[in-house]
C-alpha cells in the first residue's frame, strides 16, 4: 500500500513540476475560491453574532417613537441618525421603575472628525457592564470626566485614529457627520482614554450630558417650547431631552411588560427590546443577501473545481504517450486513473491550504472596514465550521473534477500511443 | 525450461474499410530461459505487434501465450500488468523515456510497478551502462546513445526474466549500434534474463546464434491474408 502511494506521489510530483505554471495558476484560483468562501461564511457568522449577541451590554433602548432598528443602530452601534428625542421626564420615569436595574441617558448630536460625541452621566463608567463583570476602564493615569466640567473620555479607537490623548483639548463639531464649518466654540479636555472593549463604544467620545445641553447653538425642546441654556444657570428638568435611554432590566419579564406598556399601549416612545432580537430581525430581513453571497461562494468553488478539470484535461493529449509508457512498464489502469484523481485532489488540497492565506487577507481587510464603520471587532482566529468544511469540500470537489481526465487517462490505448510501430 | 511459449496466436486489426487485417498468425514459438534470440522482419511486418502480444500490452484474438509458465489468456488485465512489471523488460525503438524524469528516475520507474523503487539498484544499473555521471540528466540533456543506455537500464530494473527489444539500435550509427547491442546482450546474460530482439538490421541479426525470420513463423505475413 505504502509502495503504491509513494509511486503515485512520485508521478504526481513530476506531473505538477512539468506543468508548473498551469498548476500554480490552478492552485491560486482554488486558494482564492476557498479563502473567499471561508471569509464569507465566517464573517457572516461573526457579524451576525456580534450584532445579535451580547456586545451591546444593554437589554433595551428607549427612544423617540419610530423604528426600533433605527433606535438600536443609533444608540448602540452609533450608525444611524437619531429618530428624535424624548423628554427627560420619561428617562426619570424608567429610571425610577423598580423593574429597571440601570437607565443611562444618551444625548447625541455632535461629532469630532466623524467620531460621535455622546453626552451621558458617569453611570456609564461606574454602573454599566458592557460584558458580565466588565466596566469601562480608562488607561492608567486617566480618570472619568467630572460631570460639572467640560471634560471628555474617549474610546481607544478614537484615540488611535485622531491622536487625541489624556490632557488633549478639542472642539466638537455640530451634527453626526463631520463638517469643518460646523465647529463649536466650547473646548473639552480629555481626562481619560478607555481601554479597548472591542465594542462600538471604542469609537465614542463621552462627555457630561449637561455639556451637550449647554453647547452654543443647541436648543432644548423638552417642554414643547425652545429653551437655550445660560451659563451659570441650572437647566430645568422640564426642558431637558435625551436621544435615547439605555436600559438594563432585572428580569426578561420586565422587558416584556415595558414592551406592552410603551410599544403596544403608549404613543410617546419606542422601546427596542430585546436588542439582539431587533438586530436578528434585521439580519433575517437581509437573509436573501446571505443566501446570494453563499450562492456566489459556492459558484466560485465550482468554477475553481472546473479550472482543475480544465487544466488537467488540457494536458491529457500530451500525456497520452506518458500514460502508455507507464502502462508498458507495468502500471495498471487503476494506477494511472488514481494518479490523476490524486493529482486533482493534491492541487485542490494545496489550494485549500493556501486559501487560509487568502482568508486571512480578506478577513483582515474586511474586519478593518467593519471596525471602522461599526466599532465591532471580528476575531480573525475564531474558528468557524466553514474553515474546516470548505477546504475539505474543495478538496473532494477537486478530486471529483479529476474524474473525467482520469477516465481519459484510464482508457489510453497503450499500443497506439507507443510509437513507432515496426 | 521455456520462459516464453506461444501457441496458435492470431491477431488482426480492423481495417479502415471495415474488414480485418490479419497481422499475426503464429502456430508455435518459444524462447528458453536465459536464451538470446532474434527475430528478423521488415518494417511493417508486425514485429511490434508480436512483441506487444508477448508483453501483454495487446491481447491475442486466439491462442495462448505463456510467460514463465503463466498463461496470459487466463490472467486479468491487472494480473497481466503485474506480470509485465515483474517479469518482462522492454526496450523500445525510440526508447520511450519519460521526458520530465531524470535518468535515475526513469530507471526507478521501471521498478515501481514491480519489485518497488530502489535507488541504489537504479544507480548500480546506470553505472553498469556507463552513465554514472548522468544520474540527474533529463533525456533531452543526453545523447541518443546515452538515452538508449538509460532505456536498457530501465528494462533491466525490475529483474526481468525476459527482455524484449524492439529495433533497439535503430537510432544509432553502426559502431554505436554494435556497442549497444553488446551491452544489451552482456547485461541480459549477467542478469540471467532471456533476450528476444526484433530487428531488420542484418548486422544486428548476424550477431545472434538463433535468428528466425518473422515471415517464416507468421502465417499471416506469409499468406498476406486479408479477411473482409
Amino acid at each position: 500500500m505504502f509502495k503504491k502511494i509513494s509511486t503515485l506521489f512520485f508521478l504526481i510530483s513530476h506531473s505538477m513540476k512539468q506543468h508548473a505554471l498551469s498548476t500554480a495558476i490552478t492552485i491560486l484560483s482554488v486558494a482564492m475560491a476557498t479563502g473567499l468562501t471561508m471569509a464569507v461564511f465566517s464573517m457572516q457568522y461573526q457579524t451576525r453574532t456580534a450584532f445579535t449577541g451580547g456586545t451591546a451590554g444593554f437589554d433595551a433602548v428607549l427612544g423617540a417613537r419610530g423604528s426600533q432598528l433605527q433606535l438600536v443602530m443609533n444608540a448602540v452601534y452609533q450608525l444611524e441618525t437619531s429618530p428624535g428625542n424624548i423628554p427627560w421626564s420619561l428617562y426619570q420615569a424608567v429610571k425610577n421603575d423598580p423593574r429597571v436595574k440601570l437607565a443611562i441617558p444618551y444625548a447625541v448630536g455632535d461629532n469630532y472628525f466623524g467620531y460621535r460625541i455622546v453626552g451621558t452621566t458617569d453611570d456609564i463608567f461606574t454602573k454599566f457592564e458592557y460584558q458580565a463583570g466588565k466596566h469601562f476602564t480608562v488607561r492608567p493615569g486617566g480618570k472619568y470626566f467630572d460631570p460639572s466640567k467640560r471634560e471628555a473620555v474617549i474610546g481607544s479607537y478614537v484615540a488611535d485614529k485622531t491622536g487625541l490623548k489624556e490632557g488633549s483639548q478639542f472642539k466638537p463639531y455640530h451634527g453626526l457627520y463631520f463638517d469643518p464649518k460646523m465647529q463649536h466654540d466650547e473646548i473639552f479636555t480629555i481626562t481619560g482614554v478607555m481601554e479597548p472593549t472591542n465594542t462600538p463604544s471604542d469609537r465614542v467620545i463621552w462627555i457630561p450630558i449637561d455639556d451637550v445641553y449647554r453647547m452654543k447653538g443647541h436648543v432644548l425642546r423638552g417642554s414643547g417650547t425652545e429653551y437655550t441654556a445660560t451659563e451659570g444657570k441650572e437647566i430645568p428638568d422640564a426642558v431637558k431631552e435625551v436621544s435615547a435611554v439605555m436600559l438594563k432590566f432585572y428580569s426578561p419579564q420586565a422587558g416584556f411588560m415595558l414592551d406592552q406598556t410603551i410599544n403596544k399601549q403608549g404613543r410617546v416612545a419606542t422601546l427596542a427590546w430585546p436588542i439582539g432580537r431587533v438586530m436578528a430581525d434585521f439580519f433575517d430581513k437581509l437573509g436573501w443577501v446571505s443566501k446570494i453571497l453563499a450562492l456566489v461562494a459556492y459558484l466560485v468553488m465550482l468554477v475553481a473545481g472546473a479550472s482543475i478539470l480544465a487544466s488537467l484535461y488540457n494536458t491529457m493529449n500530451e500525456r497520452r504517450r506518458e500514460f502508455a509508457i507507464l502502462r508498458a512498464l507495468g502500471a495498471k489502469r487503476s494506477n494511472v486513473f488514481s494518479s490523476i484523481v490524486l493529482e486533482a485532489a493534491v492541487i485542490a488540497g494545496a489550494g485549500s491550504i493556501a486559501g487560509y492565506i487568502v482568508y486571512f487577507i480578506v478577513f483582515a481587510f474586511a474586519s478593518l472596514i467593519v471596525r471602522q464603520q461599526t466599532g465591532v471587532v471580528l476575531d480573525i482566529f475564531r474558528m468557524h465550521f466553514s474553515m474546516l468544511a470548505v477546504p475539505v469540500g474543495m478538496t473532494l470537489l477537486g478530486a471529483a473534477s479529476g474524474l473525467i481526465p482520469a477516465l481519459k487517462a484510464y482508457s489510453t490505448d497503450v499500443s497506439k500511443n507507443l510509437d513507432p510501430m515496426s | 525450461m521455456k520462459i516464453l511459449e506461444m501457441k496458435n496466436i492470431k491477431k488482426s486489426y480492423r481495417s479502415p474499410e471495415g474488414g480485418t487485417n490479419d497481422v499475426i498468425d503464429i502456430a508455435e514459438f518459444s524462447v528458453d530461459e536465459g536464451a538470446q534470440a532474434a527475430i528478423a522482419g521488415e518494417s511493417g511486418s508486425g514485429k511490434t505487434t508480436f512483441l506487444n502480444l508477448i508483453a501483454g500490452i495487446l491481447r491475442a484474438d486466439e491462442g495462448s501465450i505463456s510467460i514463465a509458465g503463466r498463461d496470459m489468456e487466463t490472467l486479468t488485465e491487472g494480473e497481466r500488468d503485474l506480470l509485465r512489471a515483474s517479469t518482462i523488460g522492454y526496450i523500445f525503438q525510440t526508447f520511450n523515456l519519460l521526458q520530465g524524469y531524470t535518468a535515475i528516475e526513469n530507471v526507478m520507474l521501471g521498478m515501481m510497478f514491480g519489485p518497488g523503487a530502489d535507488r541504489a539498484a537504479a544507480e548500480s544499473l546506470l553505472e553498469r551502462v556507463g552513465l554514472e555521471k548522468h544520474f540527474n540528466y533529463l533525456p533531452r540533456q543526453m545523447s541518443v546513445g546515452q538515452q538508449q543506455r538509460v532505456a536498457v537500464a530501465r528494462a533491466l530494473a525490475n529483474h526481468p526474466k525476459l527482455v524484449l527489444a524492439d529495433e533497439p539500435t535503430g537510432h544509432l550509427d553502426h559502431r554505436r549500434a554494435m556497442e549497444s547491442l553488446k551491452l544489451i546482450k552482456d547485461i541480459c546474460m549477467e542478469k540471467g534474463a532471456a533476450l528476444l530482439l526484433v530487428s531488420h538490421d542484418r548486422d544486428v541479426l548476424s550477431s545472434f546464434k538463433s535468428v528466425k525470420d518473422l515471415s517464416s513463423i507468421n502465417r499471416a505475413e506469409k499468406e498476406g491474408v486479408q479477411n473482409v
